[in-house]
């Protein structure tokens, strides 16, 4: 089977726009989380959240108009925007510019999105009730569909080979990348452009999630201590928003161009839990079958796995997934370190998985686990070190993703360095 | 330039992201100032908006320059 490797990074978070200026505030124990500023929420159980800072552009700032022009933005919803950004970071990272048409054929996109352009739908409804239907504009339609972030970035490019996109709730982003390894694997792609975009922060996004009672609410006083995984004082997650991309290449197309390596995609590995429609089963069985299938396919022992970037929500679900990490790893649990970056960005939905992936990459590339933010008192006693608010400096040759999605659909990644395996 | 030319062409700059100086009267929206088919949809929705009027789609099919959409709106409004 052909070798698929990781190229290039991008990303978009409450923490910051660009990868290492997030990854630093990661690190640092920065919270992304504050009251809702892009509407007026003071209405609704939950009011705040973790949003994508706005500004010129500068200190990690995000500035719509350093990534698509004033008239195409206008255009798109949010979700889009982000998965713009994101996606030309990881291309401008990776080096890779298909010169011919052979190679342009053979560079693909599979971007994501849990819900997409659910402003947009909103807000036309609105308008359709109001106003009519000749108000409803022709962009209405292609600034909402999922599958538009994998379809801009193909016109702006000239990627056409594979174009596709994942909709699988919270699980979208390592889906997507799970996915377009395979597309890579198989032959169908040399190179695809691969993750999860999300913009959730509206007022029917919070309403809807609260509605299922599974966003915190009680913290309006101090937001930033509101995500915190395994924490017995944890009441639900926080709303994230953002976008991340990875460049994914077969692994001698990198070599011979001489590109730079992030890690190798190891491993993938998917499940149903054929049980609720937003919990989890309790045994955590969906888990860790999708976990035992990403091990089984990169051909490891579980017990080699040094970091895990848990789905770790800030909800109930969390000490589910940690009992059957626990299972996977067996005697090697002692020895690993699980976090949940949730913490400091929130939940980004169709984004999370897409963005975990990449911390889990750079975990492996700077041999740091990123903390568990709030971690203050741990709902169970566990052997698995969960970073509890400080970044862990240790040996990671070999990452574990995990995401979970709403429906009972898990994905596993299993990321490591070239040669890990 | 009459009032009406001038808030026509605000609303082509602000739409169509083009240069003031390239809407002269014979430009097209299409073939001169980079329009789409999508993009003059919805110009035509926004010259509705700005003047009160209903441009019947047939009409609209018939404003291909940024003259024919003066001269319409002019008869119109």
């Amino acid at each position: 089977m052909r070798r698929v490797v990781v190229t290039g990074l991008g990303m978009v978070t409450p923490l910051a726009c660009g990868v290492e200026e997030t990854w630093e505030r990661l690190l640092a124990g920065q919270s992304g989380a504050g009251p809702i500023t892009r509407f007026d929420a003071s209405h609704l159980a939950t009011t705040y959240a973790c949003e994508v800072p706005r500004g010129d552009g500068t200190d990690g700032s995000f500035n719509p108009d350093n990534w698509m022009e004033a008239k195409e933005a206008r255009k798109v919803d949010e979700f889009i925007l982000y998965g713009m950004a994101a996606a030309i970071q990881a291309v401008r990272d990776s080096g890779w510019m298909p010169q011919d048409e052979e190679s342009r054929s053979r560079t693909g996109v599979m971007i994501g999105s849990g819900i997409g352009g659910l402003s947009a739908i909103a807000d036309t409804a609105v308008l359709l009730k109001e106003r009519g239907p000749r108000r409803v504009s022709p962009f209405f339609i292609p600034s909402a569909l999922i599958n538009l972030v994998s379809g801009q970035v193909s016109i702006r490019y000239g990627f056409k080979g594979p174009n596709h996109a994942v909709v699988t709730a919270c699980s979208t982003g390592a889906h997507a990348i799970g996915d377009a390894a395979r597309l890579i694997q198989w032959g169908d792609a040399d190179v695809m452009v691969a993750g999860g975009a999300e913009s959730p922060i509206s007022e029917i996004g919070i309403a809807g999630f609260n509605a299922c009672k599974a966003l915190s609410t009680k913290r309006a006083d101090d937001p930033k201590a509101a995500s915190r995984p395994y924490d017995a004082d944890r009441d639900g997650f926080v709303m994230g928003e953002g976008a991340g991309v990875v460049v994914l290449e077969e692994y001698e197309h990198a070599k011979a161009r001489g590109a730079k390596i992030y890690a190798e995609v190891l491993g993938y590995g998917m499940s149903g839990d054929a049980y609720h429609i937003t919990a989890p089963s309790e045994d955590g069985d969906g888990a860790l079958r999708s976990m035992k299938a990403a091990v089984a396919r990169a051909g490891l022992d579980a017990a080699q796995i040094d970091y895990i970037n848990a789905h770790g929500t800030s909800t109930m679900a969390d000490v589910i997934e940690l009992a059957a990490v626990e299972r996977l790893l067996g005697e090697g649990a002692s020895k690993a370190t699980m976090s949940s970056t949730k913490s400091a960005i929130g939940h980004l939905l169709g984004a999370a998985g897409a963005v975990e992936a990449i911390f889990s990459i750079l975990a492996i590339r700077d041999q740091i686990a990123p903390p568990t933010l709030n971690l203050d008192d741990p709902a169970v006693q566990t052997p698995i070190d969960l970073a509890p608010n400080a970044a862990r400096k240790r040996d990671i040759r070999i990452a574990l993703s995990n995401s979970f999605g709403f429906g009972g659909t898990n994905a596993s990644l299993i990321l490591g360095e070239v040669d890990a395996g | 330039m009459s009032d009406i030319a001038d808030r026509v062409k605000k609303i082509v700059v602000e739409h169509l992201g083009v240069d003031e100086g390239k809407i002269t009267e014979g430009a097209s929206f299409i073939d001169d100032l980079g329009a789409d088919s999508l993009d003059t949809v919805e110009l035509v929705m926004a010259f509705e908006e700005e003047f009160g009027i209903e441009i019947p789609d047939d009409a609209a099919e018939n404003i291909q320059t940024f003259g024919d959409a003066v001269k319409f709106i002019s008869e119109a409004a």
